[in-house]
């Protein structure tokens, strides 16, 4: 192909000129694609609104500045960023939280991290991680259902898991006596990593991690 | 002398019932009543003798294993279910462990994650709340108990004189606080509720004022939120006409 158009370039140079020039120019783009200067532009541009939001940024909200780009072209520049800085060594990368986008510092350097800040690890007592657990399974859910479940009183867990702003009201059942209805929060998801409620294992897939939990004693069937 | 001693290994009935089950390796499915139950009674006198407060969802549960112990000891009524399975007097505590177990494992799933804070960390949130803040999704919508709270904290902070009757003060009207209040809100995006109070004096209008907030949140002309629970409460403008000729004085 190149050898044919520069074989015509030379014989009628005039007439085809146009068309040559077109051609390098394709050629050019197509050896350039990998730093497409534009496309890096873009991906420069989505890297500093991450980095300059407080909460993960969402593609509606990136869009809201790249007014240009569809939500799908902008997922693909987020996906190619983080994959750029996943295979680059850094101490950071992007992950996807919270229906959106979030620097965060990589998990082995945690310990360096703690001793800046003279910090402890986020803690939760094995209670207050089991209700949460059932409030993330079964929301919106009532005090009295999780008391249900765990066999004990929860209001005290309930109320930390509130200051702590994992879990919210999210309204009232209108049964007798109209009991409140908890539900996980924006926070939960963060604090977690998880992308969306979506992202947890599913209660079929932890029925089997916890049935393969189980002892079941070997004995013969009579 | 007396030593009180917390153990809270066995946060319920239910927590100490799985642990019995896993120590003698027994099928689940099959609990050995009277094995289970005697070991259980044996931890409740236990607990009694280290002075332990015995908590009454644990004593419930020992009056559960002790009726589905003599129930299992009764012969099968005849009559009564025809050809089809007895039911197994242990089921539903049965579903009940199995069910308790599977959030236990829901939250080791939760745990084992990277969690924030501990694992990995975010750049902390800026300090400026008059930024960003506003339109995000974080915040907290104050209550009217929330008000209720800071409008008390106010009138305690003031200190203040019954009133001072007798002078002709110039009064003002929730009218006037609105107007006062909206043009505040153009000149700064955001206010504290507080300072809404600031150079107050009397009783009579520091409640004029909180009318005026509670009209305005009515009118929805502006929006009040915290930004952590419990919180200052802070105000904002939002884009709505007011209306200032429909409102009273």
């Amino acid at each position: 192909m190149e050898e044919d158009s520069r074989v015509e370039q030379t014989v009628i140079p005039t007439e085809n000129a146009e068309q040559a020039a077109e051609q390098t120019a394709e050629q050019a783009a197509q050896a350039a694609d990998a730093t497409d200067p534009g496309k890096e532009r873009l991906k420069c541009i989505i890297e500093c609104l991450i980095f300059a939001s407080d909460i993960p940024l969402t593609i509606d909200r990136i869009k809201q500045v790249l007014e240009d780009l569809a939500p799908r072209q902008i997922r693909e520049l987020v996906a190619e960023l983080i994959e750029d800085y996943r295979t680059s060594p850094r101490g950071i990368h992007i992950r996807e939280v919270a229906h959106g986008f979030q620097f965060c510092t990589r998990p082995e350097y945690a310990s360096l991290v703690h001793q800046l800040r003279k910090s402890k690890p986020y803690h939760l007592t094995q209670p207050t991680l089991e209700t949460l657990a059932i409030i993330a399974y079964k929301q919106p859910v009532t005090k009295a259902e999780i008391e249900l479940v765990r066999g004990v009183d929860c209001a005290g867990v309930v109320k930390s898991l509130m200051d702590k702003n994992l879990v919210a009201i999210q309204g009232r059942k209108e049964v007798i006596g109209r009991p409140f209805l908890y539900g996980t929060t924006q926070k939960f998801l963060e604090v977690f990593g998880l992308e969306t409620l979506a992202s947890l294992p599913t209660i079929e897939e932890i029925k089997q991690l916890s049935d393969a939990a189980i002892p079941v004693a070997e004995e013969d069937t009579h | 002398m007396q030593y009180q001693v917390k153990l809270d290994i066995f946060e319920g009935p239910l927590d100490l019932l799985l642990y019995l089950i896993k120590k003698n390796e027994v099928d689940i499915y099959d609990i050995p009543m009277a094995l289970i139950t005697g070991q259980y009674l044996e931890y409740l006198e236990l607990m009694k003798e280290l002075n332990l407060d015995i908590a009454g969802e644990f004593l419930v549960m020992a009056s559960t294993l002790i009726k589905i112990k003599s129930q299992m000891l009764l012969p099968p009524v005849e009559g009564e279910g025809e050809g089809e399975d007895e039911t197994d007097p242990r089921a539903e505590l049965m579903e009940h462990l199995l069910e308790y177990q599977r959030y236990k494992e829901a939250a080791h799933q939760l745990v084992t994650r990277e969690l924030l804070e501990k694992d990995i960390f975010k750049r902390p949130q800026t300090e400026d709340p008059g930024e960003a803040k506003v339109d995000g999704d974080m915040l907290i919508e104050a209550s009217l108990f929330d008000l209720v709270d800071a409008l008390r904290k106010v009138i305690e902070r003031k200190d203040l004189p019954e009133n001072i009757m007798g002078v002709a003060v110039e009064k003002m009207t929730v009218r006037d606080k609105i107007v006062s209040i909206l043009r505040q809100l153009k000149e700064t995006p955001q206010l504290v509720f507080q300072s809404l109070f600031d150079p107050l004096v009397t009783r009579f209008e520091i409640i004029v004022t909180f009318l005026a907030v509670l009209e305005l949140i009515r009118l929805r002309a502006i929006r009040v939120f915290q930004v952590q629970p419990y919180g200052e409460i802070r105000i904002v403008a939002l884009a709505s006409q007011v209306p200032l000729d429909d409102l009273g004085s």
